[in-house]
């Protein structure tokens, strides 16, 4: 094990850094919010250029050549920068979707859009009474069009390519499908955390191409899951370390009864739980993404503990850092608020602890599985 | 002891009911389910309503337009106007500055600024905090000087609630800078027409606009709108914030998100039911619900005590620290339980203060889910305002255990 970066990691963990410093101040990310559109050209044309919308695929898969990892860089660097592009939906969900089928050249011209930024690809899989649990699909697909619905799919309002699940006879199918064909209608919402998602209706809609044949659609749509789960708890390892630190210097600052808040031993003690809940999600984190090529129900349980440990971390620091700030934590002009929503979003997606501990609960489960089995 | 409800008590409960039944008008009982902050005017019908009948006030003593309910009445006439999802009413004037008035107002106070309160006609904010002094009151800095028969008032409040919608403010001001702090306090109330006044909304993280900052420069109040005794207004504030014990515990209100919570769930659709069906989240509502009984047969032993009962006050001192713990609670089960759609931004879709004019909302239908997520966000401010967790844990430490 090492657990270090390697000095390219540390120098792309950098340029994130420098990016949302430049481009993600408080006013310019207000000024994004107020636009209504919730992505920047000019922000998705920075993420191609610098390679990050591809940091995280092999080469073969027509990536860079990173991994999990990469991604991982990039979302803790986004969580703490509350950046709003829908980078996790097409860099990680769609693009490790499409990763996960055989190779084809359909396959590989779609994934160099996407690493490219020539196309905003999202996957539309999500279905209300699902609640983030991933085989629950309700979509039919039949002699050729889709009928069913999709819910909150971010980044769905700009995107130009679906990837639709959908249920045929023998299992679930994955579809490339045109956003502005007709028998698709959209409806368009901001999240609590300023992203924008759509859930879309499908009346019959057309097919451009099958990518995945039904019940040939599952293991991919799975791969392309798994690492949406693990970029979301990286973002909230970024944002939980970003909200403990503006945290902290608020109430190293503030001064209340002749004294600065933090001299207070019961603020001193939730700072401190909140940093114990921030290193256990990094922990399980990194967990998380070693089982990421682990097969089935072993990646479906490690994933399952890492996001029910970072969903109830991210309520607690983000519920806290508003209660340490007081009055001015809950004002709209104030960062803290906008890290407890980004932070309350992450806590839901993809399903909140209760779907995970069910989840864990519902699979066989051993500390000593990796011990060697006696001579 | 005798832990039964009198059925003299159960037969006014039912009184309550069908008169509320009888009046609440559809369409203020209709948007009271979004639990967006109550809109001045549903407040103002509704407050008329109750007037007419006597009821806008029932805690203030009767001379005053209140009545001579038991505790235990009072607690059960809130009850029900929650039960009814009833607007949210100025509980500024109905109960911090009304008892203060009755019990410390002059003769010409009362009779100017009571009738008005009761029919709903002003509206009135609380200018306590300020940008330096949140749990510190004490050292509040703005400050009241006497020039003939008018007070100059010159400083800044902040979080002051629904002041956008205020027609006059209580303030508690710095009249002498000489003496120790808390002595040098006084309750002012300020006309928010004076000249000088300028407020500015300041937009929460649920998106709403419900708390104001409020700055004065200069501004000329008559003496005669001092209350009580210069330098008292300390003790006033005190007595005002302990008097009525039990409404921090917002035990009625909880009761209410604990129906919202179970109608909500019963209508998600889930892969194999309904999510009342689902084991963890049914537990989850039913520990909830555990604890609001809890919290009310609480409430029931404060309401059944002595003012200087010490079991009494012992209980009357967690019912805030517990109430608003388990008031964001039942509003963050409500968001879980509306699934992707707890995770969207609600403007209210008959509100006038909206902060992103862009339109675009989940849509949904059903009244009881139209407001969940504005306020499971707000919510995140009961642990906060009226005296923060930690002030609370502090007096519990302090004043019950002796530490």
């Amino acid at each position: 094990m090492d657990f270090n970066l390697t000095s390219e990691q540390e120098a792309l963990a950098d340029s994130v850094a420098r990016f949302t410093a430049r481009d993600y101040t408080f006013e310019a990310r207000s000024k994004l919010i107020e636009t209504g559109t919730g992505l920047n050209p000019a922000h998705w044309q920075t993420f191609a250029e610098l390679g990050w919308l591809g940091a995280g695929l092999a080469e073969e898969a027509g990536g860079y050549g990173g991994g999990p990892v990469e991604n991982m860089i990039i979302l803790e660097g986004f969580g703490r920068g509350l950046v709003l592009e829908p980078f996790l939906p097409v860099a990680l969900i769609a693009a490790q979707t499409l990763a996960a089928l055989p190779l084809s050249i359909l396959r590989a011209r779609l994934i160099a859009e996407i690493v490219a930024g020539e196309a905003v690809t999202v996957v539309a899989h999500g279905e209300l009474a699902a609640r983030g649990a991933p085989e629950h699909v309700e979509t039919l697909f039949q002699n050729g069009r889709i009928t069913g619905a999709k819910s909150m799919v971010i980044g769905g309002h700009a995107a130009n390519r679906l990837i639709v699940t959908a249920r045929g006879p023998g299992g679930i199918g994955l579809y490339l499908v045109d956003p502005s064909a007709t028998g698709i209608s959209a409806r368009r919402y901001r999240l609590l955390d300023n992203q924008h998602a759509v859930d879309l209706v499908f009346d019959g809609a057309p097919v451009l191409e099958t990518l995945a044949l039904p019940g040939e659609g599952e293991a991919a749509i799975a791969a392309g899951l798994a690492h949406g789960l693990t970029g979301v708890c990286a973002e909230a390892v970024g944002a939980m370390d970003a909200a403990i630190r503006m945290t902290r210097d608020y109430i190293t600052t503030r001064r209340q009864f002749g004294t600065t808040l933090s001299t207070f031993q019961a603020l001193q003690h939730r700072m401190a739980d909140m940093l114990v809940e921030l290193e256990l999600s990094r922990s399980i984190l990194y967990q998380g993404i070693a089982a990421l090529d682990r097969p089935g129900a072993n990646r479906t349980r490690a994933l399952a503990a890492m996001k029910a440990i970072v969903s109830s971390a991210a309520m607690f620091v983000g519920r806290h850092a508003v209660q340490l700030h007081g009055g001015i934590g809950m004002t709209e002009e104030y960062t803290i608020g906008h890290y407890y929503r980004r932070l309350f979003v992450i806590a839901g997606q993809f399903g909140g602890e209760s779907l995970h501990l069910k989840t864990m609960a519902g699979l066989p489960r051993s500390f000593w599985t990796e011990a060697p089995a006696a001579a | 002891m005798n832990f039964d409800i009198a059925p003299e008590d159960q037969a006014f409960r039912a009184e309550v009911r069908a008169f509320i039944t009888a009046h609440l008008p559809p369409d203020i009982a209709r948007r009271g389910q979004h639990d967006y902050h109550s809109a001045r005017d549903d407040v103002r019908r509704w407050m008329r309503i109750l007037n007419a009948k006597g009821w806008s006030a029932p805690h203030w003593p009767a001379r005053f337009g209140g009545t001579d309910w038991s505790p235990l009445r009072k607690y059960i006439f809130q009850d029900e106007l929650r039960r009814a999802r009833a607007p949210v009413l100025d509980r500024c004037a109905l109960d911090l500055l009304g008892p203060v008035l009755c019990t410390f107002g002059s003769p010409a106070q009362q009779a100017r600024f009571l009738p008005p309160i009761l029919n709903g006609d002003e509206w009135w904010n609380q200018g306590f905090s300020e940008p330096g002094s949140g749990s510190d009151l004490a050292s509040l800095r703005t400050r009241a000087d006497l020039e003939g028969d008018h007070y100059i008032v010159n400083g800044q409040k902040i979080w002051t609630s629904e002041a956008h919608y205020g027609d006059w403010i209580f303030a508690l001001v710095r009249t002498d800078q000489t003496v120790k702090p808390q002595a040098g306090i006084s309750f002012l109330l300020i006309d928010m027409k004076s000249p000088g006044i300028v407020r500015r909304p300041i937009w929460s993280i649920d998106e709403g606009l419900s708390l104001n900052e409020i700055f004065f420069d200069n501004v000329r109040v008559p003496a005669e709108n001092l209350v009580g005794e210069p330098g008292m207004g300390w003790s006033y504030a005190k007595f005002l914030l302990t008097h009525e014990r039990t409404t921090s515990a917002v035990v009625s209100h909880t009761k209410r998100d604990v129906d919202q919570v179970r109608h909500l769930a019963a209508n998600a659709r889930t892969a194999s039911g309904t999510l009342l069906d689902d084991p963890a989240f049914s537990a989850k509502l039913a520990r909830l619900e555990a604890e609001v009984i809890a919290l009310e047969w609480s409430v029931m032993r404060v309401l059944h005590a002595a003012e200087n009962d010490a079991a009494g006050n012992a209980v009357a001192s967690l019912l805030k620290l517990r109430g608003s713990e388990l008031s964001e609670r039942a509003a963050l089960l409500a968001a879980e339980a509306l699934g992707d759609h707890g995770l969207a931004v609600m403007p209210d879709p008959e509100g006038q203060h909206i902060l992103h004019h862009d339109g675009l909302s989940p849509g949904l239908t059903d009244d009881e889910a139209i407001g969940v997520t504005a306020k499971a966000m707000f919510r995140r401010a009961t642990t906060i305002y009226g005296g923060a967790s930690e002030i609370q844990r502090t007096i519990i430490a302090k004043s019950i255990l002796g530490l």
